[in-house]
């Protein structure tokens, strides 16, 4: 695995991130200004970590979107390499438009930090190929604004085509608003594009991965990951 | 001689918080009128808040020296070595008037100040704490500051990146005119890559870095070193603007030049801004320091002289650079988009020499000698009475209104005792990867680095007991702290203290201080446990009416391995329920006499400092050698609620013993007796642990065994670990929505 990490001025989980790719793939990713025009040769995952890029003024993502490295992750993404997206992250491919729709603020109007459990909706991805379909993972929320909302032709589409990929859930996989903490159509917690290379979502599998902290949930993803990589090459 | 264009009147003095005495001390100093921008200056010099003009003589009382000690007060924050070659960089410090005038600010604001306190020093900051008190539910104002403040927090400790892991909120009458804001900031450097105020050679550039500098907080330490009267609302422009987003960047861009070897001093411009910033550098160096405003990058045009000294525009810094690295800090600030200008230089003139255009013209608005401005300030020896102490209460006094169980059922969901997620759920606690134990327990405990240390982390203080016995009670502040990080494994090795009180003008507040603070002193020696950085908050007090006397104690301890320390849940069936030290059913001023009889009277526990530390050792000796199971210190309300808490984060109850003959059932349960834990063994050890507590002269009684899913207890009727959780998580939820 050769990642790169984007790092934009107010990111602040690209730390987190680092040590997770380093711990799960035995490899440092490369960390990538945002004023880069271009990805390390040879990247072969792009990582947008969480945080308060720009401080979300004016948007969630709406700035860091429009940074010269972004043309670079395009380009990497329409050439069909691996991008993820994390709670900021995942903002910041909803605002390049890289995926569809946009993250509201919270239903209660409130920043949510807690553990949250997520249906895996399928494992053929190279995201989720760690994970069993259906299977329940426990993971961190932190967010204010990680309501997923979209128009309904777009929703329906998202549904149709497979590309939810995550979805908030009870322990024992039912849907339920009880267990949707902040409100997102669908209780959708992650998505990825059509061509299914591209994921945003919002929960922290990063900070899930090493047993002396807590639970290993997370660590599936990265496995995942480094899984499909190795093989691809 | 400077020429003098405002006319210093004696309203004009008495504006600026000084005393007609006080500013005879200005004239015979300088022996000439000042000028406006020179008695702004003294203003903020000479204030409660940055002066500490009640408090400085008791503080000397202190025990602030250990081996560990790497840094005591008087810098920006205190350091502790932790071995391996890093060391420990925190300090706590209140922002209680402007949180009350506008909470969202006033408590975002707080933290950003206490997080740049940790990085000036070259620390990453790898945790926050905060310890709240607000005023009494039913007061209009409650739900607002409490709203206000927990978003205040999150939406800057949150944007910043660092976790929010323990901390504290209560609820009293006493604070319904002014709510407590004390924020602690925790972070790790290299043990010989700490940084200093203290400025170093003649000629040196004064470099301003970070935000730009704008009208807000003008007089805001002077405003914090007043009580309130009817006009609070109208102090609102003292209270600064945070932005986070800055100070993430002011993080990054500080770690990096200082990873560099280009800082020669650094000092955060907190309180008083600019003047204390640069009078501490120049004073603690022996060097004096001309600064010249025409360079100070301004968020506002035509900013006096007076406004830009005054200024607490945030996220800001001064240092000296060494002058060969200038340019190459210049790019590294240039990088992370953030204001960069060398404003001054050091001088050997031992003068604060301030510069100044002002209508086409330059001038020199401030001259002044540099050290006398902070060591000739005035310092008081305030008359103080020590009040009366209560009497003792007597448990066979007190009739118990309802049953054991009954009792438990409604002292969790009290606001004192209930759960506090709806606060810490706001606040992100998980990153860093390295949040061992979260929110909800004794103390956090948070992963240093890639391990295997852990720090634990917490905040403690009993304000009834201060009311009732400022001595016990400072004392009681004190051991708590070190017994909760010693229910996690952890030897605790220092503190920061975080002194709230009224108005020090009143001789009985006078007394409440150096009551505590004695208190502090007696057991901070007693546990080796040195005091190394600290705030003080005088006059948190509103027409009259003083808070509790609220001395909050910050604790850190250090785990060899974060892997072994104990949490409070219960862990198995069947295990042994222990409780370590000694159950007389202390009643006086405990949380039931105070909830459940609308009594709050009575002598506090009295705290056996011989005790906290046998018992404290004995246990941390069990979490050690992997016997103990389960762990938690009882507090507030007593024996039962800490087995009820130990219930709830477990999901396993327990069968419990009958209280002994000679202690009321009530008074048994949930009297608040100190130096006390509850522990959990396999029951085959209970035998050794008995003998072993022998050997070390530490009561152990074994109060129950665990298993079944609830609380249960002769002649009670038994209490469902599901429902008292229900009761223990609604309160504070539905209060924030109205309901309640």
């Amino acid at each position: 695995m050769k990642a790169a990490v984007l790092v934009f001025p107010g990111i602040n989980r690209e730390r987190d991130m680092a040590r997770t790719l380093r711990l799960v793939s035995g490899r440092a990713p490369t960390m990538l200004w945002h004023a880069e025009h271009e990805l390390p040769a040879g990247t072969d995952l792009v990582v947008i970590p969480g945080g308060f890029s720009y401080g979300d003024y004016l948007r969630c993502g709406a700035i860091a979107a429009r940074a010269p490295v972004m043309d670079a992750v395009r380009a990497f993404a329409v050439r069909g390499g691996l991008v993820l997206g994390v709670c900021n992250g995942f903002q910041i491919l909803c605002e390049s438009g890289l995926l569809p729709g946009v993250l509201m603020r919270n239903q209660q109007l409130r920043f949510i930090c807690r553990d949250v459990y997520l249906r895996v909706e399928r494992s053929d991805l190279p995201f989720t190929r760690g994970y069993n379909a259906g299977q329940v993972i426990r993971v961190p929320v932190a967010h204010g604004e990680g309501n997923y909302i979209a128009d309904g032709e777009t929703i329906a589409r998202l549904e149709g085509e497979g590309r939810v990929v995550f979805r908030y859930s009870s322990p024992d996989g039912m849907i339920d608003p009880n267990w949707n903490h902040n409100g997102a159509i669908n209780a959708i917690a992650g998505i990825v594009n059509e061509a299914g290379n591209v994921l945003g979502m919002m929960p922290h599998p990063e900070n899930h991965v090493e047993a002396a902290i807590g639970p290993t949930d997370g660590r599936g993803l990265f496995a995942g990951l480094v899984e499909a990589l190795e093989r691809a090459a | 001689m400077i020429p003098n264009e405002t006319k210093i009147t004696p309203e004009l003095v008495a504006e600026h918080g000084l005393k007609a005495d006080e500013y005879q001390r200005i004239l015979k100093l300088i022996g000439r009128e000042p000028t406006l921008t020179e008695l702004g200056i003294f203003s903020a010099m000479w204030n409660e808040h940055c002066s500490y003009k009640s408090s400085r003589v008791h503080l000397r009382g202190l025990p602030t020296k250990g081996a560990h000690v790497i840094q005591g007060p008087g810098e920006n924050a205190g350091v502790i070595d932790i071995g391996d070659g890093l060391a420990c960089v925190f300090k706590m410090e209140s922002h209680n008037h402007p949180s009350y005038i506008e909470p969202y600010q006033g408590a975002a604001t707080g933290v950003g100040g206490i997080l740049r306190d940790v990085f000036t020093m070259g620390a990453r900051p790898i945790a926050c704490l905060d310890a709240l008190s607000f005023g009494a539910p039913d007061h209009p104002k409650t739900r607002h500051l409490v709203s206000g403040v927990v978003a205040g927090i999150g939406g800057y400790g949150n944007s910043f990146g660092v976790p929010t892991v323990a901390g504290s909120v209560r609820f009293h009458s006493r604070y319904d005119g002014n709510c407590l804001v004390n924020a602690m900031a925790v972070g790790i450097a290299r043990a010989d890559w700490i940084f200093y105020a203290a400025a170093s050679g003649v000629g040196m550039p004064i470099v301003y870095l970070g935000s730009k500098t704008g009208r807000d907080g003008i007089h805001g330490a002077t405003m914090a070193s007043a009580e309130f009267g009817a006009d609070a609302e109208e102090k609102r422009p003292t209270v600064q603007v945070g932005d986070p987003f800055s100070e993430k960047l002011l993080l990054e861009a500080c770690l990096e030049i200082m990873a560099k070897g280009c800082v020669i001093a650094i000092q955060d411009m907190g309180a008083a801004g600019l003047t204390s910033s640069a009078t501490e550098m120049g004073a603690k160096g022996d060097l004096g320091v001309t600064l010249d405003l025409d360079k100070v990058p301004c968020r506002e045009e035509g900013m006096t002289a007076y406004e830009m000294m005054l200024s607490e525009s945030q996220e800001r810094m001064l240092m000296v650079l060494k002058p060969e690295k200038e340019q190459e800090a210049e790019a590294i600030f240039r990088k992370w988009g953030l204001d960069f200008a060398v404003v001054g230089e050091t001088t050997p003139s031992k003068r604060f020499i301030v510069m100044h255009t002002e209508n086409g013209e330059r001038k020199t608005v401030a001259d002044l000698p540099i050290k006398e401005l902070g060591s000739e300030a005035p310092e008081y020896k305030r008359p103080f009475v020590t009040g009366a102490k209560p009497p003792v209460i007597a448990a066979d006094e007190v009739t118990a209104p309802h049953g054991t169980m009954e009792a438990l059922e409604l002292l969790i969901a009290t606001p004192d005792l209930c759960s506090k997620r709806w606060v810490w759920e706001q606040y992100d606690h998980v990153i860093g990867g390295n949040t061992v134990q979260r929110p909800g327990g004794d103390a956090a405990v948070v992963r240093v680095e890639d391990g295997p240390k852990g720090l634990a982390l917490t905040t403690d203080v009993t304000p009834r007991y201060c009311e009732a016995d400022p001595f016990e009670g400072g004392k009681q502040a004190v051991a708590e702290c070190w017994r909760n990080l010693t229910a996690v494994g952890a030897r605790p090795l220092a503190i920061t203290d975080n002194l709230n009180f009224g108005n020090p003008e009143r001789p009985e507040i006078m007394g409440q201080f150096v009551g505590c603070v004695r208190g502090i002193a007696e057991a901070c020696k007693a546990l080796d446990f040195p005091v190394v950085s600290g705030n003080v908050s005088l006059y948190n007090e509103t027409n009259g009416r003083a808070i509790l006397p609220t001395p909050s104690i910050g604790g850190v301890g250090l785990l060899d391995d974060f892997s072994k320390s104990a949490t409070l849940a219960f862990k198995r069936e069947g295990e042994a329920v222990l409780v370590v030290g000694e159950t007389t059913g202390w009643l006086g001023q405990s949380i039931y006499l105070r909830e459940l009889c609308g009594r709050e009277e009575g002598a506090p526990p009295p705290v056996d400092l011989t005790e906290e530390r046998e018992n404290g050792d004995f246990v941390r000796a069990l979490i050690r050698d992997g016997v103990a199971s389960a762990v938690h210190d009882v507090s507030d309300g007593g024996l039962l609620v800490a087995i009820a808490e130990m219930a709830m984060a477990s999901g396993i109850g327990a069968v419990l013993s009958a209280a002994p003959s000679d202690i009321p059932p009530h008074a048994h349960w949930f009297g608040e007796d100190q130096a006390r834990y509850v522990v959990t063994v396999p029951a085959s050890q209970a035998e050794a642990v008995f003998a072993r507590a022998q050997g070390a002269s530490v009561p152990v009684w074994r109060i129950g065994v665990t298993g079944g899913d609830a609380l249960m207890l002769d002649g009670e009727r038994p209490v469902s670990i599901a429902s008292l959780r229900e009761r223990f998580e609604a309160w504070l939820p539905e209060y924030m929505a109205g309901k309640a």
